[in-house]
């Protein structure tokens, strides 16, 4: 059975993880240089001194470290399940500093290279760089605190509209950048006119893209991430369906096999369904059909109630939400048969045609008056008239007391 | 007048309960636990009924009907087994027994079907009423011989009371004719079934020969 390794593995979101994400557990600043260490194969010390060499070199290695961190996201959660992360100190705090200290190298880097360009430029610079990657910093997706909340949110104009960047930081971030643009324009008021309008239209519309793109990269970021782990998890939930219905059953069904030939043909059976729907094989795969599901009862209330049901199905369809309901109604009725007729036999026999299906539970035991149930016993009886009615059927309970109950389910099939 | 009956089936265990459960009017003349026993044995007592498993090694129950109709048809057959493949049971009807009922059978109602058997009627337990629903279903392509080919609304309406779970007497009471009505309907479906050449083109063919 190894080849059923193969997409089960495949199905394992880490497994098929190879882009580059920010190290949670391993950092030093944002983590980048373990993510590019482990993205790489190589040891994170390498990469560091990588980043400090590249850094001195005209602060080259200062920009693509403050690329990846913008553009590589955090390590998702599965990841800290396998490494907890180092106590540190709050993210936000820890952003800060970060930001600070490239702020501060950048700075010292171009002053002692000569490129200095007079206090009036390098404050406003600063303080815009500062409030920039504070607003940038993906610390958010870190604690959750500061984490887009798209769970409960239809559209993503929605989601846009409430998403909850983390409050202090904003203020912050948005502050800084905004006291950096007028710092620079206080300091450059005594340049000509035409350029000073100019260089505020220019300045402002920086500071709008400063202030808003973060926001909206993040959130687009978020929003892809998002949808792609609901796609997984949409992706295991039906798997999981599947082999309840399948597999599952089958293995029931084959532990109350008396003959061998009969788990061999059970076993048979769904190795090959298991086979069509995993590898699609057969041309048109099978999906689950309505005979099956019946056996897979009836296999279920013998198993579970001394009870012996003789089931019989004529015609087959694939399972669809009404037949659900109608195999649920019949699970029912067989139920209360077992629990209330006193006797050991029921007879089950379900009717597919084109127009409708059929199903009649019938058992020959006590019987009872349905007009004489008492209100509080009505439940069961309720839930298959109202589930029937529900799914444009109806079932009909004909009982007398001392000759037996037949429960009758009715279900028109909607061409397709 | 005492009905004779042999039993065949490769289960020992199965054979000496049967034994023990038809008493009182019903005479067991032997048992076998395999085709070849059986088909000797039945040669050399002449019993009137035949209990046959549909599965043994060896070929199953058809073999033995196969090999002893000819020279015996005086001999009726009754298919009893556990659950089998349509097309398993199909074939001992068409191979010329007179009903098919499960093992789970109580001991009055086989003894009935015995008898029903020996007075040359037709005994359908559910199952073998779905077989014969599935088999000549009514969606099918226009059969060629419409006398051979087709149930009857009666006979459809009969055989789902049956697999219902409804007795003869039952299905009797509840469609307002005799006994003796059901039980004709209920051998025109077996004659059908045995008869028709229907059976080989049903979708069963296409259905269940996935391997």
């Amino acid at each position: 059975m190894t080849e059923l390794d193969i997409p089960a593995a495949a199905l394992d979101p880490r497994a098929s993880r190879a882009s580059l994400r920010r190290s949670r557990s391993d950092r030093l600043v944002a983590g980048v240089a373990a993510g590019v260490g482990q993205h790489l194969g190589i040891d994170p010390l390498v990469v560091r001194l990588a980043f400090v060499v590249l850094g001195l070199a005209a602060g080259f290695g200062v920009v693509v470290y403050l690329l990846l961190w913008l553009l590589a996201p955090a390590e998702s959660g599965d990841a800290l399940a396998i490494s907890p992360p180092r106590r540190l100190p709050r993210p936000e705090a820890r952003a800060l500093l970060g930001a600070g200290l490239l702020v501060a190298g950048v700075l010292i880097l171009l002053w002692t290279t000569g490129f200095w360009f007079g206090e009036g430029l390098a404050w406003p610079v600063s303080l815009a760089a500062i409030g920039f990657a504070i607003l940038w910093a993906r610390g958010s997706t870190e604690d959750g605190r500061g984490r887009l909340d798209l769970a409960g949110f239809g559209t993503p104009l929605e989601a846009l509209l409430r998403a909850r960047v983390s409050g202090r930081r904003l203020v912050v971030g948005a502050s800084l950048i905004i006291a950096g643009m007028a710092v620079f324009l206080a300091a450059t008021t005594s340049l000509a006119a035409a350029a000073n309008v100019v260089l505020a239209v220019i300045v402002t519309t920086g500071g709008l893209v400063l202030l808003a793109g973060p926001w909206l990269w993040r959130l687009a970021n978020e929003l892809m991430e998002e949808r792609s782990s609901r796609i997984r998890s949409q992706a295991r939930a039906e798997m999981a369906a599947h082999l309840h219905d399948s597999v599952l059953q089958t293995l029931a069904l084959i532990q109350r096999a008396k003959e061998p030939r009969e788990m061999v043909s059970l076993a048979r059976t769904q190795e090959r369904e298991l086979r069509a729907w995993l590898y699609g094989r057969a041309p048109s795969v099978r999906g689950v059909r309505l005979r099956d599901v019946i056996d897979a009862m009836v296999g279920r209330i013998e198993h579970h109630h001394q009870l012996n049901v003789e089931a019989v199905v004529v015609g087959d369809a694939d399972l669809d939400d009404d037949l659900r309901a109608l195999v649920s109604a019949c699970n029912e009725a067989t139920l209360n048969a077992a629990k209330h007729s006193g006797v050991s036999e029921v007879s089950v026999f379900v009717e597919i045609e084109d127009s409708q299906v059929t199903a009649f539970i019938r058992d020959q035991g006590a019987g009872f008056d349905p007009d004489a149930v008492p209100e509080d016993r009505r439940g069961i009886a309720e839930s298959i008239v109202t589930r029937m009615q529900r799914h444009g059927g109806s079932a009909e309970i004909v009982s007398r007391q001392g000759a037996g109950t037949e429960v009758v389910l009715r279900l028109p099939r909607h061409q397709s | 007048m005492t009905v004779r009956v042999f039993i065949v089936d490769d289960h020992e265990l199965f054979r000496s309960g049967v034994r023990s459960e038809l008493r009182g009017g019903l005479e067991i003349v032997g048992d076998a636990g395999s085709v070849d026993e059986a088909i000797a044995a039945i040669r050399s007592t002449h019993p009137d009924v035949v209990l046959l498993d549909v599965h043994m090694p060896g070929g199953g129950g058809r073999a033995v009907i196969d090999a002893v109709r000819a020279e015996l048809p005086e001999v009726k057959f009754l298919a009893l087994s556990v659950s089998d493949a349509a097309e398993d049971v199909i074939g001992v009807i068409r191979a010329g027994a007179r009903g098919y009922v499960t093992k789970s059978i109580s001991p009055e109602e086989l003894d009935l079907a015995v008898r029903r058997v020996h007075d040359g009627d037709a005994v359908f337990s559910p199952r073998l009423a779905g077989f014969v629903l599935d088999a000549f279903a009514a969606d099918a392509p226009q059969p060629a011989d419409p006398e051979l080919d087709q149930l009857s609304p009666r006979e459809r309406e009969v055989l789902r009371y049956i697999a219902r779970g409804y007795a003869y007497k039952e299905v009797a009471h509840e469609l307002g004719i005799s006994v003796k009505t059901v039980e004709s309907h209920v051998s025109a479906v077996l004659r059908k079934l045995q008869l028709s050449s229907r059976y080989e083109l049903s979708r069963w063919a296409a259905d269940r020969s996935l391997v």
